[in-house]
């Protein structure tokens, strides 16, 4: 599996050995050191996957990722070294697909780069539905009366993993695993931030969700037909 | 009646004087003092000889029933200061006005009397002389006449003393009655026959009978005396001075001469006085209340917004100042309020500042240290993949780099959690979660370990959902922590995790049958850096702030954590956490020191037979000395024994929610600790060890504390 990723990062030290680690993984990296050239850098390489610092010089690391949230659902994987909620839920909420927290063991880094890149090698011909949506899972589109709506890769994971098993309800771990690849429970912060941004697009009044709905004390699942 | 003599001394006239002339006097109170104290003081009103037991309740009854009403007014009499000095003004005042208006009135009323008493004296005095002179006249103009005359004289001096009444009577009308009788003494039996004379319609029986007397034994002196008037119109009586004297009439025979004069006019005076006196009175005391009033809100206004403001800083609005209007005492109190609060504005936001500097500083740090071992770490990694292309020496180095990288890297993650926990930065992210998840997600991950040492995890008590709300990732942390120091210390031997809920809260208790605590480390092992045992090995390479994060993490739940153990008997960590967070805790479902340990189990017996387990170990040593060894109670078959070295089963530690053995800090009597007898029987290996150890034990348990009370661990 080829996959070009972009490395927004700043410390050249580091940098260089993500490099070392991604090409030695059979990755091709690209590098970019400056957060007001990373936009440039990414419509020029046109990545698989970026990974991103969110300390950086110029743009910081959350806005870099707004602007390529704006352009492109390609997946983001944040480096932070800052694993207090209120850091990762913003660089989630800013449109990151998942986080990992320095300092990282290389094979954490290059399973979670691997997880983000899997899905979009498996299409397989697949029609769901889940409340009023209707979901094409090799089209890759979520449509409501006809009216497409645009989600990211990780977004429409999520929705998928929760329209095939209609009659489920999964914890937050179960869909660590099923859609990050989380092999052990990490942080359920991520499942709750995206499944607020996969909210604030799919429901027609995310205040009360009918697609995705909580079931409390236990987790997701998906809403009736 | 009392009387006045010819000339009473003006101070007892006003004394002396008769009812009717003060109709306002007041009601004496002394007759009802007595009931009103009783009321106050017991409540109820039986005498006291009755009182002798329990009131009835009937009387304590309506003592509520009077009480009830009384204490909100109570309350707002001991709170509100302006209303306390209003009523003592109030009341002062009307005391001092009563008095005055007394002193005033008996004053006035002195003075009319004397007054009245002088020109009634002058008048009567001036008629008696008139009575006089005419009797004389007439007495002297007939005394030619002779005896044969003497026929027609009592007719005549019974129209005298008729033309006399009349003639007096009419100087005066209105102001004076004249009543003229006969003389009682009766020196002659014809004066006895001549009716009485009066003026108006006065009745004759308004002279009083003792005065007749006074004025018969007197001879010439005049009499007074203060009576009534009578009319015989009217049922109606005036009070009056009444003067009296005998005189001699026309013919020398004697007769009284009264003139009674009203008090009417002194009356309608001195009703004005009171009347005057009392509108000013009420107007005084109203005037002073008010007055009372609008001078203590002068002063209390400021106080009371003072202890309004003070509250409000204490409650963290720290912007608040009082209102300094002028240079007075208020506005020095005012002034030194508000420096005080700006001065305390100032400290506090000078701490705030260090501590969010602390913490930027903190995080900053965080930064840029994870920045630069990330590198390390990576090219570590790499350097250790790669190792078995180098020459031993270099391999080894590699080795070495690899595993060291790995240890400082989980310091420095403690050591930060440890900084953000100081800093207050720690929140809480508690939600609903069944805590046999956790302990199931913990027991997986410890299980390489535990396979490792050959430990056996053992999981009790999870038949049922363990909900609470909590926050997963931190229990997670800590029973982390417990588990894995369980299988490093537990020497080969079964760990156990125990689950239940009682009450409020639910617990997790960790068992291990290792090395166990020596007496004093169960606090002491929360310490940072802390190590049980310095000499020894570090197999595992734990950071030493394991425990002290725990600690902190349970805190933040407002949850326990807290160790029990005994020297070679193992030891247990036991979490409880309230169900609700932000509960307070009172107890936990699971008693700190586990029911298999020595001491229970050497001693405990008889009370565990009678299903009384854990209470026994709290009983004197008498009990422990008469134990008898009897058959425990096992709820789990023999596979799920914990494995020992004797290889005998030990009673099981069953999840039992009544026992609730509130904060595990109780501390064990030494002395009676020392009385513990060998274990019995079941744990054959540990015997010849038990006895020296006994002591031991209990000291050990009886330095269990609550770490919740000792606060932050030593080494900050």
């Amino acid at each position: 599996m080829k996959g070009r990723v972009l490395v927004v990062d700043d410390d050249t030290a580091l940098a260089e050995m993500l490099g070392i680690v991604l090409r030695g993984e059979g990755f091709e990296p690209s590098f970019v050191s400056d957060g007001d050239k990373a936009l440039a850098a990414f419509r020029e390489t046109k990545p698989d996957l970026v990974l991103l610092d969110l300390m950086l010089p110029g743009r910081d690391g959350i806005e870099v990722c707004r602007l390529i949230r704006a352009e492109s659902g390609v997946p983001i994987v944040m480096l932070t070294a800052k694993s207090d909620t209120v850091d990762v839920v913003v660089g989630l909420e800013s449109g990151a697909d998942d986080y990992i927290v320095k300092p990282f063991k290389p094979k954490e880094l290059v399973a979670r780069i691997r997880a983000r890149l899997r899905r979009s090698e498996e299409p397989a011909p697949e029609q769901l539905a889940i409340g009023d949506l209707v979901i094409d899972v090799a089209g890759h589109s979520v449509k409501r009366d006809g009216q497409s709506i645009a989600l990211t890769p990780l977004e429409f994971d999520l929705l998928v993993a929760l329209a095939r098993k209609p009659w489920q309800v999964f914890t937050r771990e179960v869909l660590l695993e099923q859609v990050w690849g989380y092999r052990h429970a990490a942080d359920t912060r991520l499942v709750n931030v995206h499944v607020q941004r996969l909210r604030s697009k799919v429901e027609k009044d995310p205040e009360r969700p009918e697609i995705v709905v909580t079931v409390r004390g236990v987790g997701y699942k998906a809403g009736p037909s | 009646m009392p009387e006045v003599g010819s000339a009473p001394p003006v101070g007892r006239s006003a004394g002396g004087a008769p009812e009717g002339v003060r109709p306002g006097r007041p009601v004496d109170p002394a007759g009802e003092i007595p009931l009103l104290r009783r009321l106050w003081s017991g409540g109820h009103l039986l005498p006291d000889g009755a009182s002798g037991g329990p009131a009835h309740p009937l009387i304590r009854l309506l003592g509520r029933w009077v009480r009830r009403p009384l204490l909100p007014a109570a309350r707002l009499w001991r709170r509100n200061i302006q209303l306390r000095v209003v009523a003592t003004t109030l009341l002062m005042s009307l005391g001092v006005v009563l008095l005055l208006g007394l002193v005033v009135i008996g004053q006035v009323r002195n003075g009319l009397l004397d007054a009245k008493r002088h020109a009634a004296q002058g008048q009567a005095a001036g008629g008696f002389q008139v009575a006089e002179q005419m009797a004389d006249r007439n007495s002297a103009g007939r005394s030619g006449d002779g005896a044969d005359a003497r026929g027609r004289v009592g007719q005549d001096a019974a129209s005298w003393l008729n033309q006399l009444v009349e003639q007096l009577a009419s100087g005066g009308k209105g102001a004076y009655s004249v009543v003229a009788l006969s003389s009682a003494s009766g020196d002659t039996p014809r004066v006895v026959s001549r009716g009485a004379r009066v003026s108006g319609d006065v009745k004759q029986d308004s002279v009083p009978a003792g005065l007749r007397e006074k004025v018969d034994e007197g001879r010439t002196t005049p009499y007074e005396q203060y009576g009534r008037i009578l009319h015989r119109r009217s049922t109606k009586s005036e009070a009056a001075l009444i003067i009296g004297k005998r005189l001699n009439d026309n013919h020398g025979d004697p007769y009284q001469l009264y003139y009674l004069f009203p008090f009417t006019q002194e009356e309608k005076s001195l009703s004005l006085v009171k009347g005057t006196l009392a509108t000013a009175g009420v107007f005084v005391v109203v005037l002073l209340g008010a007055i009372a009033w609008v001078v203590v809100r002068q002063v209390v206004t400021p106080v009371r917004m003072a202890a309004g403001i003070s509250e409000r800083l204490a409650a963290g609005l720290l912007q608040e100042r009082m209102k300094v209007t002028g240079e007075d005492d208020i506005a020095r109190l005012g002034e030194a309020f508000n420096k005080m609060a700006q001065n305390l504005q100032v400290k506090i936001m000078q701490l705030e500042e260090l501590s969010r500097m602390q913490r930027r500083f903190v995080s900053d740090v965080s930064h840029e240290l994870r920045t630069p071992l990330t590198t390390v770490r990576m090219a570590a990694d790499v350097i250790h993949d790669a190792r078995e292309d180098f020459d031993p020496i270099t391999a080894r180095s590699a080795e070495l780099l690899w595993g060291q990288v790995d240890r400082f890297e989980s310091l420095l993650s403690d050591l930060l959690e440890i900084s953000r926990f100081d800093a207050g930065a720690a929140a809480l992210e508690a939600e609903p979660i069944d805590l046999r998840d956790v302990v199931t997600r913990v027991v997986d991950a410890a299980e390489p370990l535990a396979e490792a040492k050959s430990t056996r995890i053992v999981v009790r008590g999870a038949e049922q959902p363990v909900m609470v709300e909590a926050d997963a990732r931190r229990v997670e942390r800590v029973l982390r922590n417990l588990v894995v120091n369980a299988v490093e210390h537990g020497e080969g031997r079964d760990v156990i995790v125990r689950l239940a809920a009682a009450g409020g809260a639910v617990a997790v208790a960790v068992r291990d049958y290792g090395v166990g605590l020596k007496p004093g480390e169960a606090t002491r092992v929360f310490n940072r850096f802390w190590r049980a045992d310095p000499a020894r090995a570090r197999t595992t390479g734990g950071t030493g702030l394991g425990l002290s994060i725990a600690v902190e993490d349970a805190r933040l739940h407002g949850g326990w954590l807290q160790a029990w153990g005994e020297p070679g008997g193992g030891s247990q960590f036991r979490l409880t956490l309230p169900r609700t967070a932000g509960d307070a805790l009172r107890g936990s479902p699971i008693p700190l020191e586990p029911e298999d340990s020595r001491r229970n189990l050497a001693s405990g017996r008889g009370a565990e037979a009678t299903g009384a387990p854990g209470a026994a170990s709290r009983e004197g040593a008498g009990e422990r000395l008469a134990a008898v060894p009897a058959q425990p109670k096992s709820a789990l078959s023999g596979a799920d024994l914990p494995r020992l070295p004797g290889g005998a089963g030990l009673p099981t530690p069953t999840a039992d929610p009544t026992a609730l053995p509130g904060n595990g800090a109780r501390v064990v009597p030494r002395g009676a600790a020392q009385g513990t007898p060998p274990a019995p029987g079941p744990r054959p290996g540990a015997v010849d060890t038990a006895v020296d150890r006994a002591a031991d034990t209990a000291a050990d348990t009886a330095h269990t504390t609550s770490t919740e009370r000792e606060g932050r661990p030593r080494g900050r």
